[in-house]
């Protein structure tokens, strides 16, 4: 078994979650705050990929990606970037393909909290920054870890959108899930068992640790 | 002196209705407010501290604007450092008692002062979910009083406490608000929760 395919499932899971750690959380601290219409449709629009057939997010994808559209024709020229075939292009579908995993359960969470915590920090002169950090976060860790776990896992188990975007290119694209797709495909279903069987331990270890870790949590673990 | 003049529309269960409030509260004093239940008391302490803005109105504290919305002056609720004791107590699940006053001070010996007054020394090390309600209630009016505020707004402040407590938590209450020079306006239901330290009341209906 090549265990390349594997490591780049990993790389590929831990890039999308670290970057959308980033961007999503102050993303669902936006959202949870009472606000327009407007700020309906974008949570409308970033809840999509939750509901939407992979392969059709992919083939969008795709078709944005490409050198011949204008996004990749600019991504192009300018960066010299092509996100087609390539590992990048694979992080940026995976990022918008995972965003409502780390999004929905932050949000939920920081709307749940009680107005009142963030309107005492502020009242005793704290930063809408200040108290986002040292109040607001500290209070929402379950759903935090959830949100990290479900975007790491779900990015791990990604099989459409990165076929369509990536391909199976040998030690780039392809990842563990296409690995498993190409070995029986190939009738070699010994090696797409001991692919599945690493996945399977992976994906275990982590809920297990998710379980541990919000096991005092009034929320189910994966809530 | 703090003068306050605000006029607000506010929904309330009975559809909507208009919270209009005149009043000029002298320093240090305790003034209890009342009044019918979603007439918007609550409201009124939070157009106050800067977290709800009026419609209409001028707020001055020791000479200093908070609120003139026709002069387009609204300080935000972090210039304004109003004392917030919330009806909820809004207690922050991961800090323990003393990281609470720590929080809101860094004056070291203000807060074991405000320990030993609230009672609370033994429990410093609690989170809120360890104490009892009229610890957390207590914990809440501390946190309030630890950055010396020339305004105090106490939202149902003593309902969790039994009589015995109440009435020695405000023997002490008014010693640090004398001392700070602290102006209080405390929202109440029953006339017996603010006896012995409310000095003039405002009703509001």
């Amino acid at each position: 078994m090549e265990w390349t395919p594997i490591w780049l499932s990993l790389k590929l899971a831990a890039i999308t979650t670290l970057i959308l750690l980033v961007t999503g959380i102050p993303m669902a601290y936006w959202l949870s705050r009472r606000g327009s219409l407007l700020k309906v449709i974008i949570e409308a629009i970033l809840t999509m990929p939750l509901v939407l057939p992979p392969s059709v997010l992919g083939f969008y994808l795709l078709l944005s990606f490409s050198p011949n559209s204008i996004l990749g024709k600019w991504l192009l020229e300018y960066f010299n970037i092509s996100l087609v075939f390539s590992f990048e292009g694979l992080v940026v579908a995976s990022v918008i393909y995972s965003l409502p995993f780390m999004v929905s359960p932050v949000k939920s969470a920081l709307a749940h909290l009680p107005a009142s915590l963030a309107e005492a920090s502020y009242t005793m002169g704290k930063s809408k920054f200040e108290t986002f950090c040292r109040v607001l976060l500290p209070n929402i860790k379950s759903s935090l870890w959830t949100a990290v776990v479900l975007t790491f896992a779900h990015t791990l188990g990604e099989f459409g959108v990165v076929l369509m975007i990536g391909g199976k290119l040998e030690g780039v694209t392809k990842v563990a899930s296409i690995a498993i797709y190409d070995a029986v495909d190939n009738n070699q279903y010994h090696e797409a068992n001991l692919y599945s069987l690493v996945l399977f331990a992976i994906t275990f270890v982590i809920v297990i640790l998710v379980f541990i870790f919000n096991r005092n949590s009034l929320k189910g673990p994966l809530e | 002196m703090i003068e306050i003049a605000i006029d607000k529309k506010i929904k309330t269960y009975m559809g909507y209705n208009r919270l209009r409030v005149e009043d000029v509260f002298p320093v240090s004093s305790v003034t209890k407010v009342y009044g019918p239940s979603g007439i918007g008391k609550t409201t009124f302490l939070k157009i106050i501290a800067g977290l709800i803005t009026p419609d209409r109105g001028i707020i001055k504290v020791a000479g200093q604007t908070w609120l003139d919305t026709q002069k387009k002056i609204n300080l935000p609720p972090q210039e304004r450092k109003a004392g917030f004791v919330f009806q909820d107590y809004a207690l922050f699940p991961n800090m323990t008692a003393l990281e609470h006053l720590r929080y809101a001070t860094q004056d070291h010996q203000l807060v074991s002062r405000l320990l030993r007054a609230g009672k609370m020394e033994t429990f410093a090390g609690h989170r809120p979910h360890q104490l009892s309600g009229g610890q957390q209630q207590r914990l809440a009016i501390l946190r309030a009083l630890a950055q010396r505020p020339k305004l105090l707004l106490m939202d149902e402040a003593f309902s969790a406490m039994d009589d015995e407590l109440r009435e020695t938590l405000i023997t002490d209450l008014k010693i640090l608000l004398k001392e700070f020079g602290t102006t209080t306006i405390i929202v109440s239901h029953h006339a017996q929760e603010t006896l012995g330290f409310a000095d003039r009341s405002l009703k509001i209906d």
